[in-house]
């Protein structure tokens, strides 16, 4: 590849042609179909302006230790991906699997412990009552039906982590694309509004290209530095996220879950926390929940909910004896089409997550991140082969006049009202979902103009716990430099989990045991508290309850002051950056974190 | 003097992978083999941290990496250590973990170096881990130097110095944690690395970039290497013998002896 030029006064020259930030779905959808749209007859003339002579060159950046190294669910109908890959054989990627049974079901509190709204607790003593009229078992009610919009008929249960390993040694082999693991990108390298590359975490270096795609996802450092110098357009907002938190589970032996089955949950363990099942080849199941950012408790966890829905008999029953092999744990945006940002500009586009691609009513992300990378890669195409520049304009015509065509769009459009009701309660939030599902989008609630935030700790508990109760935990989870959430949820009534060292295990156990996090040493810590002074007057540390590697802790020799970060437990979720009430956590592109392939 | 050094390393699991063999009736693998993501293995990655150092202190000199892995595989691992110091690639895309033989391996490797058409022994130095991380062997380096006729061999090496006169200064591990130092007139010689004394290069994006250049190309005319077995694997299993420790103090020379004998006749 050719270095910089030293002119001042010549353009910068060229390290690439076309650069990626990021290694996920969306990238990988990008390259694969700019790799197999190089060999095409049609480009055979297409040359890199970088490196005249030889083909258009390529190269994307991934933070990440390994490409395989991604957290998702993941089960999706694959629609995209199937078109891209007509011919994609299940049994060529390591546990992925043909979806074969697909069940909604309800899971009621067998606890006693959770936050049932009135109408939900009177749901499931009906259910109780009428158990063998409805087929309750286990605590668990299967709904007759799956709603049209959710279906994953068809599809595919992937690990993501080992599609994007089987994607990238595919395009690699092409060897029209590298893939550098490890090379986290501090940001875009913006002139004159236009952007001209990036610039490398590791040693500052910059790194020019006609085209920087940026597909970092929800919490990268690219999109996020685009979004604050260009703005966002009016009245797009990100402002709806949520942790998605899984395990890899070896089932035990003489579990009857068949390959293929798919399960999604609603009602427990908390009534705001969906869940899923998945089962992959070789007796393997992945199970997760996802706490979203409307949950109003101030000490929202996804590590202890994510065991007690383990536990929960429904699961339980096929889970219990089972191992974990992995874990994880990412940020998902799940503002839609309304955290869309401007879509393509001078010398870059956006793709994936990044983009505001998940579709939060049909409940899939990484076909649509798919598509938007294919899209942009086909408008790539287009581009090179007419010699036309990577303009705002000829982007627009070319990337995302074709994602508006699509049925990515119609499909955004279509969810981007569907979780309005969350915000003004629970009841109309599945109303206003099923309404916007049902109606296409055409019905749904409108949105409440205060966002729906963590209460205070006295609020939330209200009727449950008194002040001195509260207080007397707070100072106990202090002096023990524990989360908050572990005593309070204790005396509400959650049972205690009891590990079994196998599939129940402590937190830190499970960074040990199912995602064996790293950091190099040569970075700086990549969560920076910017302004102490607002630690300090924080009431509950957000940031430390939803850790999910519990990276982020009370100093036990400091307990008033600013919150410790340990980068060697950090699992690069990016759960800190949303959840700060007062935006204060700054998070930085770093390699390391989890070394799981399976996620 | 310019040296002309070849680094023979293969690949490993991750070293925060949890790794099971398992038997199936075709062969011996590790579970889940196809999915573990890899890494350079580490003993050779000490070498190759070493030969770049090497080649840094003596213009001209050349860094090639000779490598048996899968080639895919080989491919994505190599897009992390290429970032660390200039090198050329050599692949061979064959089996890799650790249920391979020692000399099918080391003949392939040989077999490789030998075909080389700029090959120049007086210039040679072979680099490489004194074992693997996969298996521990611990002779794969003697047996491809006896195959390239180099008789000049070191093992476990620590750390390597040129004198004026272009002489090798060589310090080995031995027993009772001492170093063992050899001086030898010059290459050919091969060195068979324990750590080294260097720690791992931070990545450079740059010269993984630079490397690309000629490591891509030679990814994809990488040759397969079929290795005859030469042994058959049964199984693996806990050694019978289980250590048994206890911490006490003050114990008394005669009770001590006492125990283990009793342990000895149980």
């Amino acid at each position: 590849m050719a270095m910089n030029g030293e002119s001042t006064q010549q353009p910068p020259a060229l390290d690439a042609d076309i650069l990626c930030a990021g290694f996920g779905p969306a990238t990988a959808g990008f390259l694969w179909t700019l790799t197999q749209g190089l060999q095409r007859p049609e480009m055979a003339g297409v040359e890199s302006k970088a490196v005249p002579g030889l083909p258009p060159q390529i190269v994307c950046y991934e933070r990440a230790d390994d490409i395989a190294f991604g957290v998702s669910g993941v089960v999706t109908r694959a629609r995209a991906i199937r078109a891209s890959i007509p011919d994609l054989d299940p049994a060529a990627i390591p546990l992925a699997a043909r979806v074969k049974e697909e069940k909604l079901i309800y899971l009621l509190d067998p606890v006693g412990a959770t936050r049932r709204p009135a109408w939900m607790r009177l749901a499931d003593q009906l259910c109780r009552a009428l158990s063998g009229v409805l087929g309750l078992e286990h605590e668990g009610l299967a709904l007759p039906w799956v709603p049209e919009f959710l279906h994953k008929r068809g599809g595919f249960i992937f690990s993501l982590g080992q599609f994007n390993q089987w994607v990238g040694q595919q395009v690699m082999m092409s060897g029209l694309a590298q893939i550098w693991p490890s090379t986290p990108v501090a940001g875009p390298l913006i002139e004159d509004g236009q952007v001209q590359g990036v610039r490398l975490a590791a040693d500052g270096s910059e790194v020019r290209a006609a085209l920087t795609v940026v597909g970092d996802g929800p919490v990268g450092a690219v999109g996020r530095q685009l979004d604050e110098h260009f703005g966002m357009p009016a009245g797009h907002r990100r402002d709806e996220w949520a942790v998605g938190m899984k395990m890899v589970i070896d089932l035990p032996e003489d579990c009857t879950l068949e390959e293929g089955t798919v399960w999604h949950t609603i009602g427990f363990p908390e009534p705001e926390i969906f869940g899923f099942l998945y089962v992959h080849p070789g007796r393997v199941a992945s199970a997760g929940i996802f706490v979203p950012s409307w949950m109003d408790s101030p000490v929202r966890t996804s590590y202890r909910y994510l065991q007690h829905f383990v536990q929960h008999p429904y699961l339980w029953r096929h889970l219990r004896g089972g191992r974990l092999r992995s874990w994880g744990a990412k940020s998902l945006l799940e503002s839609g089409r309304r955290g869309e940002p401007y879509l393509a500009g001078d010398g870059y586009a956006r793709i994936g997550e990044c983009s505001g691609s998940t579709n939060v009513l049909t409940g899939s992300g990484v076909d649509e991140a798919w598509l938007t990378g294919a899209q942009l890669a086909e408008a790539a195409l287009e581009l090179l082969r007419e010699g036309k520049p990577f303009s705002r304009e000829n982007l627009e015509a070319a990337y995302v006049a074709r994602r508006r065509a699509s049925w990515l769009e119609r499909e955004s459009q279509a969810a981007e009202r569907a979780r309005n009701g969350f915000q003004w309660g629970l009841l109309p939030g599945f109303a206003g979902m099923a309404l916007a599902g049902l109606t296409g989008g055409r019905l749904a609630l409108p949105r409440r103009g205060e966002e729906r935030k963590p209460k205070k700790l006295a609020e939330y508990y209200a009727g449950r716990l008194s002040r001195s109760e509260i207080e007397r935990a707070r100072r106990r989870a202090e002096a023990e430099a524990r989360p908050l959430h572990d005593a309070l949820m204790d005396l509400c009534g959650w049972p205690p989990v009891v590990y079994d060292g196998q599939l129940l295990v402590s937190h830190q156990d499970a960074l040990l045991m199912g995602g064996k996090v790293q950091a190099p040493a040569e970075f700086p810590d990549h969560v920076v508290f910017r302004r102490p002074q607002l630690c300090l007057e924080c009431e509950t540390h957000l940031c430390v309850e939803i850790c999910s590697g519990e990276a982020i802790r009370i100093a036990a020799e400091n307990p008033a002051g600013v919150p410790a970060f340990d980068r060697e437990k950090c699992v690069h979720c990016g759960a800190c950056l949303w959840n700060c009430p007062v935006s204060n956590i700054e998070f930085c592109a770093a390699p390391g974190g989890l070394h799981s392939a399976e996620n | 003097m310019p040296y002309q050094i070849i680094v023979c390393g293969g690949l490993a699991p991750d070293p925060l992978q949890t790794l099971e063999p398992v038997f199936d009736p075709a062969k011996p693998s590790l579970k889940n083999e196809l999915m573990l993501p890899a890494v350079f293995d580490p003993w050779a990655a000490h070498a190759l941290y070493e030969a770049g150092h090497l080649a840094k202190q003596h213009p001209g000199s050349t860094v090639r990496v000779v490598s048996l892995a899968p080639k895919a595989k080989l491919q994505q691992v190599m897009m992390t250590v290429a970032q660390k110091l200039p090198f050329e690639l050599v692949a061979l895309d064959g089996p890799g973990g650790g249920f391979t033989d020692a000399g099918a391996v080391a003949a392939a490797l040989a077999d490789a170096i030998a075909s080389m058409p700029d090959l120049d022994p007086p210039r040679l130095l072979l680099f490489g881990g004194w074992e693997s991380a996969t298996r521990g062997a611990g002779v794969v380096m003697q047996r491809v130097a006896a195959r390239l006729g180099i008789t000049e061999q070191f093992l476990a090496v620590d750390e390597l110095a040129v004198e004026a006169d272009g002489s090798l200064l060589i310090k080995e591990r031995i027993e009772g944690g001492r170093h063992q130092i050899s001086r030898c007139a010059g290459p050919p010689a091969m060195l068979a690395w324990a750590t080294g004394n260097l720690p791992e290069p931070p990545n450079h994006p740059q010269t993984g970039m630079a490397n690309m250049r000629v490591i891509m190309p030679a990814l994809q005319k990488a040759k397969p290497a079929a290795l005859e077995p030469a042994a058959e694997y049964l199984r693996t299993a806990l050694p019978a013998a289980v250590r048994q420790t206890r911490v006490v103090k003050d114990a008394p020379a005669a009770e001590i002896a006492r125990e283990i004998a009793e342990w000895i006749r149980q």
